[in-house]
C-alpha cells in the first residue's frame, strides 16, 4: 500500500516539477501547469489518431509546448511584467481556461486512449518473490521522472542556461544587470516546463485516458509545492512521495472511521498544518518581511 | 458640464461624510433604485410591455443570478480586493450558507426565512474565521492554498454527512418554501424583489464598510501588511474580520442562490468551477469596487447567456448545425482570454472604465 501510495507520489511530482521550474525562474505561480499537461497529452493523441506514428505525434506536440511557451511569454508575461506576484497567478488561471478552451475546441472533448506500450500490470518476478504488487509501468514511469530529475539538476548546475535561469530566479534587476535577457530567459523555462508537462501527460494519459480530467492533477500538485517549498526542485520529488503515501494511508486508516473519500482533501489539510508549523516549506528559502 | 461638482459646499460635518457625496451620484443612485425596485415591476405588470418580453425568463433566468453573483462577488471582493486575501473557496461558503439555511428551516419550526437567512450567513461566517486562521501565518498562494482546502473539505462535508442534507441522496437538497413576514414569494417578479431589496441593503452596508476604520485597516493590510501592523493595525483581527464578513456575505448569497434562484441544489454544484467564476467577476469588474462586484457579476452572467443566443442565431441565420460543445469551448477560451486582457489593460477593470467616463463627463461637452 506504502508502495503504491509512493509511486502515485512519483506522478504527482513530476506534476509539481513543472510549477517549481517556472516558478523558479520567474516567480510566477502558473496555474495553467494543469491545463498545460492536458494540452500536451491531448495534442499526442491527437496527432497518433490522425495517422502519425508515436515519435513524430511527440515532436509535434513537444512543438505546440514550445508554440505555447513564446505565445505566453509575448502575450501574458511580457506585459505583466513587475506587477504583484497575485496578478500574475490570476493571469495564469485565465490563461488555464485559454488551453483548455483551445485545446478542446481542437480535438474535440472525448476520452482518449493513449498506450505507450507499456504493460500495466504487476510484475509476477516480484509479487512470488516479496509480495509486492508493483506493476511495470509504475517502474518504468518512476524512471522516467528520475531521469528527469537527473537532467535538470544537470541543466540548472551545468549549462550556460540553466546558470541564467539561476541567476534570474536569485534576482530579476542583477540578472538584467549582468546582461541576462529576461525575456529569453522565460521562454526558455515555460519550453522546459513544457516538456514537462508532455512527459506527465503521457505517464498520466496512459495511465488514466486523456480526459478532462487531466487538469485537476493541477490541484493536486499545490499540496506538494507546500509541503516541498516553492523553489526546490528536490522539495517537489519529495513533496510528492509524502503526499502520494499519506493520502493512501490516511484512505486506508482513517477513511473508513469518517465514511471515505478523503483523499480529495486530505492532502491540502496536511499541508496546512504543515504550513502552521514550517511556513516555507521542507525545501523552501525563508523569506524575510521588510517594511 | 453634467458632472460638475463646482458650487456644491459642504457646510456641516454630516455633509462632508455622506456616502455620495457628489449631488449627481444621489440622484443617479435614486434614480436607479426607483427604477428597479418599482419601474422593473410595472413594467413586467403592464400587459403592452410583458407581452413583448418574456418577463419571467428575464427574472428568474437573468436578474436574479445576477444579483446573487453580486452579493458574492461583494463577499470575495471584501476578501481579495479590500483586504488583499486571495481566496480560492467562495463557493465553499456559499455552500455552507445554503444548506445552513435549508437545516435551520427545516429543525427549527416556525422559523422566519430572513431570520434563517441571516443565520445562515453566520455559520459561513463561523467557517469562514476556521479557514481563514492560517492567514495569520500564510500569505498570498499558500492562502491561496488554505482556501482551496476549504473549497474541498466542505464539499466533501456535505456529500458524507447525510445529517446536513437530510439524508437525501448525493446531499441534494430542495429549498423550503419562501415566506417573508408573512407573504408567500412565489412569483418571479416577488423573488426578484425580495433579493434586489437584500442585495441593496447588504451593498450599501459594504460600501459603508470599506470607507470606515475597519474598511481603511483592510487597505492598509493589503497594501503591506507588515507595515500594517508596525503601525498598530491588530492582524488578526483586521484579517478575521475580513474573513468573516466576506464569508457572511457568501454565505447569504449561497442561501439566496438556494433558496430564490435554483431551488434544488446539491454539494457539487458548488465546485471549484464556480469560485473561479466569482474570482473572474471581480477580476473583469474591478478589485477592490463595491461597483465592480455588480458590473463583473452582470458581465459574467450575461457573456454565455449572449453567446447561446449569438450561436442561436447564426445557426438559424445560415441554416446548419454548429458542432456540439464549441459554444461552451468558445466561452472557455473567450473568459481566459478577458481575464488577461483585463489584468493587462485595465487591472481596475470596468469600474475604473465608469470612474474614467465620470472624469470625462465633468467637461463634457466643452473642451475645457
Amino acid at each position: 500500500m506504502l508502495i503504491g501510495g509512493l509511486l502515485a507520489g512519483v506522478m504527482y511530482s513530476l506534476v509539481a516539477l513543472g510549477f517549481v521550474l517556472i516558478y523558479k525562474a520567474s516567480g510566477v505561480f502558473n496555474f495553467a501547469q494543469g491545463a498545460m499537461v492536458f494540452f500536451a497529452a491531448l495534442t499526442t493523441v491527437g496527432f497518433i489518431s490522425m495517422g502519425a506514428p508515436f515519435w513524430l505525434a511527440v515532436a509535434l506536440a513537444l512543438l505546440a509546448m514550445v508554440a505555447l511557451a513564446f505565445f505566453t511569454e509575448r502575450v501574458v508575461l511580457r506585459p505583466l511584467v513587475n506587477q504583484p506576484q497575485i496578478t500574475l497567478f490570476m493571469a495564469t488561471i485565465g490563461l488555464a481556461f485559454f488551453i483548455e478552451g483551445i485545446a478542446q475546441l481542437t480535438w474535440g472533448a472525448q476520452v482518449h486512449a493513449l498506450d505507450l506500450g507499456i504493460a500495466d500490470e504487476p510484475i509476477e518476478w516480484l509479487m512470488r518473490n516479496t509480495g509486492m504488487n508493483i506493476s511495470k509501468f509504475d517502474l518504468v514511469a518512476s524512471g522516467i521522472a528520475a531521469a528527469l530529475v537527473a537532467v535538470l539538476a544537470v541543466f540548472f548546475n551545468k549549462t550556460r542556461t540553466g546558470r541564467a535561469l539561476r541567476a534570474v530566479a536569485d534576482d530579476h534587476q542583477a540578472a538584467l544587470a549582468v546582461g541576462i535577457s529576461l525575456q529569453r530567459i522565460w521562454v526558455i523555462v515555460w519550453i522546459v516546463a513544457g516538456f514537462v508537462a508532455l512527459v506527465t501527460g503521457l505517464l498520466w494519459g496512459a495511465r488514466n485516458g486523456v480526459q478532462f480530467a487531466l487538469t485537476f492533477l493541477a490541484l493536486k500538485a499545490l499540496p506538494v509545492l507546500i509541503l516541498g517549498g516553492f523553489e526546490s526542485i528536490a522539495g517537489a520529488v519529495v513533496g510528492g512521495l509524502i503526499v502520494g503515501a499519506s493520502e493512501k494511508l490516511a484512505e486506508v486508516y482513517i477513511g473508513p472511521h469518517v465514511g471515505g473519500g478523503i483523499e480529495s482533501w486530505f492532502p491540502y489539510v496536511l499541508a496546512l498544518a504543515f504550513l502552521l508549523v514550517r511556513p516555507e516549506g521542507l525545501f523552501g528559502e525563508r523569506r524575510i518581511d521588510r517594511v | 458640464m453634467l458632472y460638475r461638482e463646482a458650487g456644491q459646499f459642504k457646510t456641516t460635518y454630516a455633509a462632508d461624510q455622506q456616502l455620495f457625496p457628489i449631488r449627481q451620484d444621489r440622484i443617479g443612485i435614486a434614480i436607479l433604485l426607483a427604477v428597479v425596485f418599482v419601474g422593473v415591476p410595472l413594467a413586467a405588470e403592464t400587459p403592452a410591455i410583458a407581452g413583448a418580453i418574456d418577463f419571467n425568463y428575464w427574472f428568474s433566468g437573468v436578474l436574479v443570478p445576477f444579483l446573487i453573483f453580486s452579493l458574492a462577488a461583494l463577499g470575495l471582493n471584501i476578501l481579495t480586493g479590500y483586504a488583499g486575501q486571495l481566496s480560492l473557496g467562495t463557493a465553499a461558503f456559499m455552500a455552507v450558507g445554503a444548506f445552513a439555511a435549508y437545516n435551520f428551516e427545516l429543525r427549527v419550526p416556525g422559523m422566519p426565512t430572513l431570520a434563517s437567512f441571516i443565520l445562515a450567513g453566520v455559520v459561513a461566517a463561523l467557517i469562514g474565521i476556521v479557514f481563514g486562521l492560517p492567514s495569520l501565518r500564510i500569505k498570498g498562494f499558500y492562502l491561496a492554498v488554505a482556501t482551496l482546502a476549504a473549497q474541498f473539505f466542505v464539499v466533501w462535508a456535505l456529500t458524507k454527512f447525510g445529517w446536513l442534507s437530510n439524508y437525501s441522496s448525493s446531499g441534494v437538497i430542495t429549498a423550503q418554501k419562501l415566506v417573508v413576514f408573512g407573504y408567500a414569494v412565489d412569483t418571479p417578479v416577488k423573488r426578484y424583489l425580495l433579493v434586489l431589496a437584500i442585495v441593496s441593503v447588504m451593498a450599501l452596508a459594504a460600501k459603508n464598510m470599506v470607507r470606515s476604520s475597519i474598511g481603511r485597516a483592510w487597505m492598509a493590510v493589503r497594501d503591506m501588511d507588515v507595515a500594517a501592523e508596525v503601525v498598530g493595525i491588530p492582524m488578526m483581527k483586521t484579517k478575521l474580520l475580513a474573513f468573516a464578513i466576506s464569508s457572511f456575505y457568501c454565505g447569504v448569497a449561497g442561501a439566496l442562490y438556494a433558496f430564490a434562484y435554483l431551488g434544488t441544489v446539491e454539494p457539487a454544484g458548488f465546485e471549484l468551477d464556480l469560485s473561479f467564476r466569482i474570482l473572474f467577476m471581480i477580476i473583469v469588474g474591478g478589485v477592490g469596487s463595491i461597483l465592480g462586484s455588480f458590473l463583473g457579476a452582470a458581465f459574467i452572467v450575461l457573456l454565455p447567456i449572449f453567446m447561446d443566443l449569438s450561436a442561436a442565431s447564426i445557426e438559424r441565420s445560415f441554416g446548419f448545425a454548429l458542432p456540439a460543445g464549441l459554444v461552451s469551448n468558445l466561452t472557455l477560451i473567450l473568459f481566459g482570454a478577458l481575464i488577461i486582457f483585463f489584468l493587462v489593460v485595465e487591472p481596475l477593470g470596468l469600474a475604473r472604465l465608469w470612474q474614467i467616463a465620470k472624469e470625462k463627463l465633468r467637461l463634457w461637452p466643452f473642451p475645457h
